[in-house]
């Protein structure tokens, strides 16, 4: 077995707890050790982050102004030219990750193992497929170097207590000028936890009606300091903004409470919550597919039984 | 150029067979992976304000894959091609074949899914992308196209991200870019008459070898029989029982 390369993920200032989650998979089958690369600008306090995790050899810091924003265009040739020495190159399976690594396979000639969720040895990964309906056992010895997203969902997030040796690298690619980076309009969450990463999490879905009638989530969530989440229906309705969809093709999260409102409980989004500690469904339709996997549910109005809830909860 | 993958209906639960082998999909309802309905119908949508000389319409997979194409000519592609392969491709194979099309097709602009929601990847577009050396735009919402440059809103993690890019250019698209036209009679009718080539996959590349094996499926784990409380107050107490509030 040889070494597993990290691609960090951050926000320019601060490194995104996939990153240590990355780790976390990393660290569970034996390897040669754990590389962390750290591509930004100006980002020294990020590369100092990656170094404190717990079982990182190595940071390997490219710092430069071309890597201001994570373009999967600009850093996949850089993360293609560390990978050469490593046996695995691992990304989060966040945005991210997505975007970014199967550009970094692409370059190295080999195929990318999407959402690993187990394994045991480094070489043979389980992984989910149909929405999760199917967990399929997934032999990558072939592989030359083995190219994943980690399932972030799947694993806490390895502590701090490392202290890695942090390398200054030069860009050793060529960087492409077709793609430019125009901005972030962030929606900040009104400073609420962060939904994937957050303990708790309360979600909302179509039978809120209203992005006003949203706001029962909001003070819901605020009662118990959650982070707020959304079916896709809730988001396509324009009651909440994109990044607060849960599900298979939204966030997949694992909080240890999850609370889901006026959700059906598709598929779809089932997937996304699978891994939560305990589920919440409050759904006035007692045959809703919610409540076969809620470990409690409510059949009741949410329009009686969330403003009955925050007056219990107060604060 | 649109890619549409055939793939088993998102309304259908896919179960796995007990004895591990595989899924069980004889005899389920097929469809265009609805990323891709949306990538055809954004291209459709590019021909109707900004002019596009054609949309083709591009499967990779078993003859069935027609069915789709023919869906894709009737919702308004202008041609269609099948790349004909009994086997089931990996991502990296898709976009080599893709690549090679893209070679001989010379598109200003592919359009595909961000995902397709039988394998779950989302990494086909990337590949493309890469190893034709053109801009990515993955997660779009939003697409706007003025001359040689495009401009992405993208659906990441942290909210919109906009991007610009030069084309050629490879997008993959998100739920939220448009919402798909339904596909009338008399365009059904049309659509038989639209060329749809069938090409045998080795004609393309003969770079398709698997680099995965995959040694069992299963179904997910279970989660144990939850309860049904009377009211809030049962709520309440059972959560703090469990120290979650
Ligand atoms: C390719 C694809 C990808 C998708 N990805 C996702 C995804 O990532 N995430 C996702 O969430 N969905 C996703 N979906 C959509 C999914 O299939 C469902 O359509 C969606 O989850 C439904 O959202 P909902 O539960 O809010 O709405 P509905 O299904 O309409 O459910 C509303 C629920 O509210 C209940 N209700 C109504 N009024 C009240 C009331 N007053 N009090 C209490 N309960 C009430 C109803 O009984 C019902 O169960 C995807 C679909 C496709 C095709
Ligand atoms: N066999 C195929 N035929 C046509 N398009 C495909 C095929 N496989 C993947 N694609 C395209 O690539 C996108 C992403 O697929 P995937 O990377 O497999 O999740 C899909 O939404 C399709 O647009």
């Amino acid at each position: 077995m040889g070494r597993v390369l990290i691609c960090a993920e951050h926000d320019g200032e601060r490194l995104n707890l996939s990153t240590a989650k990355c780790v976390s998979c990393a660290n569970s089958f034996a390897n040669d050790g754990i590389d962390i690369a750290v591509l930004s600008e100006n980002g020294g306090a990020i590369a100092s982050e990656a170094s404190a995790i717990d079982g990182v050899s190595k940071v390997l810091h490219i710092d430069s102004n071309d890597n201001g924003a994570p373009l999967a265009a600009i850093w996949a040739p850089q993360i293609a030219a560390l990978a050469t020495d490593y046996s695995h190159v691992f990304g989060p399976s966040t945005t991210f990750g997505k975007d970014l690594m199967p550009r970094v396979a692409a370059l190295l000639g080999t195929g990318q193992l999407s959402d690993i969720m187990s394994t045991t040895d480094g070489r043979v990964f389980q992984r989910p497929i149909y929405a999760g309906n199917a967990i399929v056992t997934v032999d990558a010895s072939a592989c030359s170097i083995i190219v994943a997203t980690v399932r972030t969902a799947s694993y806490v997030a390895a502590e701090e207590g490392g202290n890695a040796t942090i390398e200054h690298r030069a860009t050793e690619a060529e960087i492409p000028s077709h793609t430019r980076y125009v901005e972030l309009k962030g929606d900040t969450g009104g400073g609420r936890p962060d939904l994937q990463t957050a303990a708790r999490v309360v979600s909302g879905g179509r039978a809120l009606g209203s992005e006003d009638n949203f706001k029962l989530i909001y003070d819901l969530a605020d009662r118990i300091d959650a982070a707020v989440g959304a079916s896709r229906a809730a988001v396509d309705s324009g009651y909440v903004a994109n990044d607060l969809q849960v599900g298979q093709t939204g966030k997949i999260i694992a909080p240890d409470l999850y609370i889901a409102i006026g959700i059906s409980g598709a598929i779809q989004h089932l997937t996304g919550i699978k891994d939560a500690g305990t589920i919440v469904a409050i759904n006035k339709d007692s045959e809703a597919p919610i409540f076969e996997v809620a470990d409690f549910g409510l059949v009741a109005d949410l329009f009686d039984a969330v403003p009955d809830l925050i007056a219990r909860l107060g604060r | 150029m649109v890619c549409l993958k055939r793939v088993v209906d998102y309304n259908v639960r896919v179960r796995v067979k007990p004895d591990g082998s595989g899924l069980a999909l004889d005899g389920v309802k097929m469809a265009i992976n609805p990323f891709d309905e949306i990538a055809l119908e954004e291209a459709l949508r590019i021909r109707e304000r900004d002019g596009a000389e054609e949309i083709v319409a591009v499967s990779i997979g078993s003859t069935d894959c027609q069915q789709q194409l023919r869906t894709g000519l009737a919702m308004g592609a202008d041609r269609a091609l099948l790349i004909e392969t009994d086997s089931d491709l990996e991502p990296l194979a898709v976009a080599r074949t893709l690549k090679a099309l893209v070679d001989r097709e010379q598109p200003d602009l592919v359009i595909m899914g961000k995902q397709a929601i039988d394998g779950d990847n989302n990494q086909t577009g990337q590949m493309l992308a890469s190893l034709w050396d053109r801009p990515q735009a993955t997660f779009t919402s939003e697409l706007t196209i003025d001359g040689e440059v495009a401009t992405a809103t993208r659906e990441v993690d942290a909210g919109l991200e906009v991007i610009e890019f030069d084309l050629p250019a490879v997008v993959t698209t998100d739920l939220r870019l448009n919402e798909p036209r339904y596909v009338k009679l008399p365009d059904i009718m049309k659509a038989k008459k639209k060329p749809l080539d069938v090409i045998a996959i080795d004609e393309i590349t003969d770079d398709t070898a698997p680099m995965f094996a995959v040694t069992n499926v299963a179904p997910p784990a279970e989660r144990a029989k939850g309860i049904i409380v009377d009211d809030t107050v049962a709520l309440v107490a059972a959560l703090n029982d469990k120290g979650l509030i």
